[in-house]
């Protein structure tokens, strides 16, 4: 579905973001991109919705370059980014407006979802806060239909309750033809959704697998003392005693641990990749 | 649902259809709710439920009739009794035997102890 090859992109002259980046995405998953803060995941996403170029390589979604940004890839994509604008006027007006550039757009679908967000249906968009904006985008994001969804740091802004009303919404929306791609540093809000794990980090794609095959090879667990385990591969210590990483070498089925295995992979990263390769 | 982070949630999931099935909540030859309903309703990934539809599918707690969904099978229950007791013999006698050994404990010295929890428990 997104297809990038040898990507290297740099916002200024000699400090390259992307060297020879690679990554392919699927349909029918969703995906968890994570990277510390400026290594490159929102400029990534904009890549894949062609909002940005590559110096070298190619970005290619659903066949089409991104870049040259033709009608029928843009009807099929849609990102919700993290710093948006909309516009003075009203939701309806907004989707009378918007929605004739998506052909699949789901009118009964955007307005179920934004009642279960609790938005009101006759509010002007700037008249709401920064929360109930995202939510309408957000909801008119998933009525799109689109093939490719793209969400940057979506929970960001979003109160206690509507967390888990966006797990919902997402949810249902998971489809076998369509690929989600959701960048974000609040794993614990979606860990349950993400299905599989995309890792950047120094101008490079570093870690990409399906949360299957991660609990299939390693095991997630808190010991209260950690001399009893072997094979640590990376260790946490809190109240509770100490959350581990070891190799799975049981038919053990932990529960992954995304803030932990980040943590693992950044500061010890070549023994984890080696049980992957 | 609230999971715990000790567990895959597939199997977290799969543990919850066996207790409504226990419960008698969902009743046998009933129609399972959709993966994708169940996907919404625990606000998990569909491919999560579809895994957890396969591990029960393979214990024979549930059947697919094509096109249809998911069923609770006419012998759920005991079949689901036979999944839990192997779970309990895999995943929790090792470390309860471990305790009987370093404390020299013997099972016939425990038989009164179960016998007593029987009692106040279940009676």
């Amino acid at each position: 579905m997104i297809n990038i090859q040898s990507l290297s992109f740099s916002y200024r002259k000699n400090k390259p973001l992307f060297d020879n980046l690679q990554l392919r995405l699927e349909a029918g998953h969703i995906y968890g991109l994570l990277g510390k803060n400026g290594a490159g995941k929102s400029t990534l996403l904009k890549q894949m919705a062609g909002l940005l170029y590559p110096d070298k390589g190619t970005c290619e979604v659903m066949g089409y370059a991104a870049a040259k940004r033709q009608p029928a890839f843009l009807r099929e994509i849609f990102l919700v980014p993290e710093e948006f604008y909309l516009p003075r006027v009203s939701i309806t007006r907004y989707v009378n407006t918007y929605a004739p550039f998506y052909p699949n757009f789901d009118q009964g679908a955007f307005f179920s979802y934004l009642k279960e967000f609790d938005i009101p249906r006759d509010h002007m968009l700037t008249e709401m806060s920064y929360g109930q904006k995202k939510k309408v985008l957000i909801s008119f994001a998933l009525a799109t239909n689109t093939k490719v969804l793209i969400m940057d740091e979506p929970t960001n802004g979003l109160d206690i309750p509507s967390k888990s009303q966006f797990r919902k919404v997402i949810a249902a929306a998971v489809s076998d033809d369509k690929c989600i791609v959701i960048s974000t540093h609040q794993v614990r809000d979606l860990d349950n959704l993400i299905d599989s794990i995309v890792i950047i980090n120094d101008h490079k794609i570093i870690f990409r697998e399906d949360v299957q095959t991660v609990t299939d090879k390693l095991s997630f667990k808190t010991v209260s003392r950690i001399e009893e385990s072997t094979g640590v591969l990376f260790a946490d210590s809190n109240l509770r005693g100490h959350t581990i990483i070891t190799r799975n070498t049981g038919q053990e089925h932990s529960k992954i641990d995304m803030e932990l295995l980040f943590n693992a992979i950044l500061t010890n990263q070549q023994p984890i990749q080696e049980i992957f390769n | 649902m609230e999971f715990k982070d000790t567990q895959a949630i597939y199997v977290q999931i799969a543990d919850y259809i066996c207790e409504q099935v226990l419960l008698s909540k969902w009743q046998t030859e009933e129609r399972l709710p959709s993966v994708r309903e169940l996907a919404v309703l625990l606000e998990v990934n569909p491919n999560t439920v579809m895994r957890t539809c396969e591990l029960l599918q393979q214990q024979e707690i549930i059947y697919n009739k094509r096109g249809i969904g998911y069923f609770i099978s006419a012998d759920a229950v005991k079949k689901i009794k036979q999944y839990k007791k192997e779970a309990f013999i895999t995943n929790e006698l090792p470390s309860f035997f471990r305790s009987m050994y370093l404390l020299d404990l013997d099972l016939d010295e425990l038989k009164p102890h179960f016998e007593k929890f029987k009692k106040s428990n279940f009676n």
